[in-house]
């Protein structure tokens, strides 16, 4: 559904892009993930035709955003991060509007704005002039206006900046109706655990170059070589300690004796955690949980990123 | 009859126009204006004369005074309509969303020009009932009006096309005002001192024109301010010509020059729009 090859953007000797490569598949849901500056959309204006690549080329359902922008923007439902709206242009007219462009005749825009409305909770502002509606009203209205020539893909840059919690959470439910209506979904955020919750697959991007592709559980994985193990036992912490230490795959051992806690870093295998799990038990330690630490997309994202810098 | 208006911008822009009350106001305060100049004007030569009637030579008179009255409106009015009409779609954010949708640029530019047009035409055409007084009293023919507002139609068309295109390779409405208002005192007032100028370099030794003078026809020509002279007056044509010893119409070269400057200002709004892609269909 989306081929980006070799895909570069060069300001002078500056490369907003370097060299992106990416595969996705229809149904596909992937996040994003940078820092300002890194790439991110710039990546999404020349997917949605707004930028020329200095090289490389991206193909939407087959047509080239360098030679066929025209086909590719039918296919495509772009939300840039920062956007405006019309004055005196009311909710419903402003979808009227957008329909029209995109050659939808007048009896079909009828139908379909109060559906759109009602997809994006926002029925009961139709009427409204949109200059006057909140934050995330306008980012509902507009992700409802990339939406209405049906388009197989959704670019989204940073669709939740600047909403409150609530807003948040209600774009999210949004985006996983869309998600179930099996559009292609790119999106950038900030906001990485939400990234987590509803893509498929992410992307790291730093410095105009991916860094790191693939399901959120593999980027974790890549993490894994070196996991944050937590014991909490009952009683009998120095030992425990000691015992864990004389393992060779454990580093940087911290003691909690009045929680009776003790957290390490493990770097072996799932096999070699099973046996030195089984031998702490066979040791007599009186373990009441041995947990692995649940590292989330922040931490992903830092370590990858810092990883990258230091080359 | 449903007409089919098949242009979403100029739609769009038309209603946005009309809605505001800025646009109704403006309407408003150019007729009062209008309308105190004629009633005035009339009042003037009438009761205070103490000759209690309107010669058709003062009705031309009128009629004079208000073409240029409103050819000075249509210089002034149409470049602050016009000079914004992408950038600020750019300033607002909104132009992105716009070039991603199926519509060509050419259909936008066109939208933009079309309803900034209209806006003025209707300006126009709403102070066509005090415009029409002057036809009471005589000295005017309806076709020498009709011919001026053609020509006023064609001087919108120009100064509006200078204006989008002005507003489209700039990035700022600012920078795009200055720029179009810079093109139109150009047109209007320094192409009459050219005209002078090059008049004076052609007759310098022997005090009189004997050589044709093509430049001075030409700065003649495009000035909006003598095509109104001549049409106002036919003889002023005849005095062009002597003047430059070129026998062709002032009319003729000012429609020429500003068919040309309109195409080439739409056409590179069009090619400028969409600034980073190669081809856009």
């Amino acid at each position: 559904m989306i081929e980006i090859k070799g895909l570069t953007k060069k300001y002078g000797s500056f490369y907003a892009l370097n060299d992106l490569n990416l595969n996705l598949n229809e149904g596909t849901v992937f996040g994003f993930v940078g820092a300002n500056g890194a790439g991110k959309s710039t990546t999404f204006s020349i997917l949605a035709t707004l930028l020329q690549p200095t090289a490389g080329d991206a193909f939407i359902n087959g047509k080239s955003v360098k030679t066929e922008p025209h086909e590719v923007r039918k296919q495509i439902g772009y939300m840039p991060d920062f956007f405006g709206v019309y004055d005196q242009l009311k909710a419903d007219e402003y979808l009227d509007f957008y329909g029209a462009s995109y050659g939808i005749s007048v009896a079909k825009r009828a139908e379909l704005i109060p559906q759109l409305l009602e997809l994006v909770n926002l029925s009961h502002k139709r009427y409204e002039y949109v200059d006057l509606l909140s934050r995330g009203m306008k980012q509902r209205l507009c992700l409802a206006r990339s939406l209405i020539h049906d388009p197989k893909v959704l670019i989204l840059d940073e669709p939740a900046s600047g909403l409150d919690p609530r807003a948040r959470v209600e774009m999210r439910d949004i985006l996983r109706q869309l998600k179930g209506m099996g559009k292609t979904i790119l999106i950038s955020s900030h906001i990485l655990p939400e990234l987590a919750e509803m893509c498929d697959e992410i992307g790291v991007i730093d410095g105009g170059r991916l860094i790191a592709h693939g399901s959120v559980s593999d980027i974790q994985a890549q993490l894994k070589g070196e996991r944050l193990i937590t014991v909490k036992l009952k009683g009998l912490t120095d030992r425990a300690a000691r015992f864990f230490e004389e393992d060779p795959f454990v580093t940087g051992l911290e003691q909690y004796t009045e929680k009776h806690m003790i957290t390490f870093k493990y770097r072996g295998s799932e096999d070699d955690q099973m046996r030195l799990l089984k031998h702490a038990m066979e040791g007599q330690l009186s373990i009441l949980s041995f947990a692995e630490q649940e590292t989330d997309l922040e931490d992903v994202f830092m370590e990858i990123t810092r990883g990258v810098e230091t080359v | 009859m449903r007409v089919n208006v098949n242009n979403p911008v100029l739609v769009k822009e038309v209603k946005l126009r009309f809605r505001s009350l800025k646009s109704f106001t403006g309407i408003l305060f150019y007729l009062i204006a209008m309308s105190i100049f004629v009633f005035g004007f009339i009042f003037l030569n009438t009761s205070l004369t103490g000759t209690g009637f309107f010669r058709p030579e003062q009705s031309f008179l009128l009629f004079g005074m208000l073409t240029f009255i409103q050819l000075g409106l249509i210089l002034f009015i149409t470049p602050g309509l016009t000079a914004g009409t992408i950038s600020t779609e750019r300033e607002k954010q909104t132009l992105n969303i716009l070039l991603t949708t199926s519509q060509s640029s050419m259909q936008i530019i066109l939208g933009k020009l079309s309803s900034s047009i209209a806006f003025l035409v209707l300006m126009l055409v709403a102070g066509l009932p005090v415009y029409s007084l002057v036809f009471l009293f005589g000295g005017i023919s309806p076709g020498q009006l009709g011919l001026i507002f053609l020509f006023f139609f064609l001087t919108m068309i120009t100064v509006g096309s200078i204006g989008v295109m002005f507003s489209t390779i700039t990035r700022k409405t600012i920078v795009s005002m200055i720029a179009t208002y810079g093109t139109m005192i150009f047109l209007a007032g320094v192409t009459a001192f050219f005209f002078l100028i090059t008049i004076q370099v052609n007759m310098m030794g022997s005090g009189v024109n004997t050589s044709p003078a093509p430049f001075a026809h030409f700065w003649a020509s495009i000035n909006p301010g003598i095509l109104i002279f001549t049409l106002l007056n036919p003889t002023t044509d005849n005095f062009v010509n002597e003047m430059t010893q070129i026998d062709f119409p002032v009319w003729a070269g000012f429609t020429i020059f500003y068919v040309l400057v309109t195409a080439t200002a739409i056409t590179i709004s069009i090619k400028k729009l969409r600034v980073n892609m190669k081809r856009s269909k």
